[in-house]
């Protein structure tokens, strides 16, 4: 379990997370949306320890995130940012197998690469695991990326923005992944997403942040609601349910 | 590690770490025997300490540079370009301004010498806690701040140099007068004795390198205790550092140069390949450059000119490339 408790944040005098307190739920995928400034990115960096906080504390299973060593941290929390730009010239097997760094400290034993092959089997990278990542697609090397993240084994996993810079077919096949992943994994995974339909299609659960504070929290019924979403977006939308499932139209 | 190309018996870091091997080694005899006459006794011992000398700079700088760029996270940046040997000579200047020119006569060496390095090593400290540790920032501007303080200590250096009295001054430029021809070498055990003991520090977080790499979000996520690790590298890179200016003075390119050349021989950005590549690459730079420069063209004065001439070109190519991403 993830909680956060009295967090605040600000930068310089804009104050960006104000007193959060909130317990995202063990599980599945819990969406956090909300309109640009909201302080979702800057929350779920605080939640990974990428930025201290002002106030408050966070805790993942109890341990605080702050006093908790990293290396013990690392192994039940992982975060993928978007912007890996790298400037070392590495295989898909290197960056995957530093996903067991957490555990082997740089001496990959046998049970690690067991976990690298294992990863690298699931998003179906084994053929091109000596290959360089300057070598692949965009779409290649997120997966990459991703196999890295599930190597590293963790029962969190904390995602920024995950679909930026990714066309329709592989921001689909990137939520299904981490569906499947939650489901075969056990994982608990929390994205901060712009698009709610996404949010709506492959979510468990939803919180929706507003001005530094979360102002709506709950399943993506909900939330993907024309009132709930006018409160979060001041913006009026359209929710139609196809196939059982809601999807917002906001395109006037 | 899977081959990277398929058929060849041997990967290609090996093979290119090996070739580096054979031609350091052919470097360093050609270094102690070419052109020697008279006593042998006297010409391995003489030639030796320069050698010992031209070995540690190459070390230091090598390794202080692919580690800086490691955790600054870029191929451009370098300790020197940052502006960081300037710092040296400032140092040096502010002891004869404030403390007097006695203090570089009179002082033993040694303590002196350990003195300029724990105060340039804690400036550093300040220095890369200011720029490296809090937001992520431009590149871009992480090369200016660099230029600007590189201006800004070479600047006060020589404003202090121009007040100092004659005597003063000529103490001064005597402590600073050290190049590859002219090595420093009342400071090789030391400055020996420092690189061992950063090199200890260094294995022992050898881990890291590699993690840190990948960035400071991804690092943190794996589990490294960044700030303590980074102000730890950083620390160890500002002794390497002042003790290679030390010996021979500043040289601005040098690292970006066989930093860059390892890399792009190797292929790959992996620590272990990378940082003997470049310890390798420096070592035929210093070692074998000299020895050509002395022994087949017979002059005396160009190894520096030579070595910053390809690193300026290798740093403008780098810049034009685009490889400031």
């Amino acid at each position: 379990m993830i909680t956060a408790k009295s967090v605040s944040k600000s930068y310089g005098d804009a104050l960006v997370v104000d007193d959060v307190t909130i317990t995202l739920p063990a599980r599945g995928i819990t969406s956090i949306i909300g309109p640009n400034g909201a302080g979702k990115s800057t929350l779920l960096s605080m939640m990974a320890r990428l930025v201290g906080m002002d106030a408050g504390h966070v805790t993942i299973d109890g341990l605080d995130v702050v006093t908790t060593p990293s290396e013990a941290l690392a192994r039940r929390l992982a975060i993928l940012r978007q912007d890996n730009h790298m400037t070392a010239r590495l295989t898909v097997h290197d960056l995957v197998t530093f996903g067991r760094y957490p555990y082997s400290r740089g001496r990959p034993t046998e049970e690690d690469a067991v976990h690298v092959a294992r990863a690298l089997d699931y998003l179906g990278l084994t053929d091109l695991s000596g290959r360089f990542l300057d070598e692949l697609s965009g779409g290649q090397r997120q997966r990459a990326f991703v196999a890295m993240v599930l190597c590293q084994d963790t029962d969190y996993v904390l995602l920024d923005e995950p679909l930026n810079n990714l066309d329709m077919k592989h921001a689909a096949s990137m939520m299904r992944l981490w569906r499947d992943a939650c489901r075969d994994f056990g994982k608990t995974v929390v994205i901060v997403l712009h698009d709610i339909n996404f949010a709506s299609w492959y979510s468990d659960h939803i919180v929706a942040m507003r001005q530094g504070r979360i102002c709506r929290q709950g399943t993506p019924d909900e939330i993907i609601r024309t009132d709930a979403l006018r409160d979060i977006y001041d913006m009026q939308i359209d929710v139609r349910e196809i196939g059982g499932r809601r999807v917002c139209l906001f395109y006037e | 590690m899977p081959e990277a190309s398929s058929g060849s018996r041997f990967s290609r870091p090996a093979i290119v770490l090996a070739g580096l091997g054979l031609l350091a080694a052919a470097s360093v005899v050609a270094f102690m025997t070419l052109g020697a006459r008279g006593s042998w006794s006297f010409v391995l011992s003489f030639r030796g300490q320069r050698l010992l000398a031209l070995i540690l700079v190459a070390y230091a700088i090598a390794v202080s540079t692919v580690l800086f760029q490691t955790v600054t996270n870029n191929r451009i940046l370098t300790p020197s370009i940052m502006g960081f040997d300037a710092l040296y000579v400032l140092v040096q200047t502010s002891v004869v301004f404030f403390l007097g020119a006695h203090m570089l006569v009179l002082a033993d060496p040694y303590t002196r010498f350990l003195t300029e390095v724990a105060l340039m090593a804690g400036f550093a400290w300040v220095l890369f806690r200011w720029l490296f540790l809090g937001e992520e920032r431009s590149l871009y501007l992480l090369i200016l701040i660099g230029i600007v303080f590189g201006i800004f200590f070479r600047s006060l250096s020589a404003f202090m140099q121009r007040v100092l009295d004659p005597n003063a001054f000529q103490v001064l430029q005597d402590a600073l007068f050290a190049s590859f021809q002219n090595v420093d070498t009342t400071l090789l055990w030391m400055s020996f004795a420092l690189v061992a003991a950063v090199t200890l520090v260094l294995w022992r977080i050898a881990h890291s390198f590699d993690v840190l790499a990948l960035g400071r979000p991804q690092a943190i996520s794996l589990g490294v205790d960044y700030p303590k690790t980074v102000m730890t590298i950083l620390t160890m890179v500002a002794v390497l550092v002042a003790v290679s200016t030390a010996l021979v003075g500043p040289i601005t390119f040098f690292g970006l140069l066989v930093a860059s050349l390892a890399r792009a021989l190797l292929g790959t950005g992996l620590h272990r390949h990378v940082l003997p590549a470049a310890v390798l690459l420096g070592i035929v730079a210093l070692v074998g450059g000299q020895t050509v420069l002395e022994r087949v063209f017979s002059f005396n004065t160009a190894l520096s000119i030579i070595v910053e001439f390809l690193g300026g070109l290798v740093f403008i190519f780098l810049i034009v490339r685009g490889a400031a991403r």
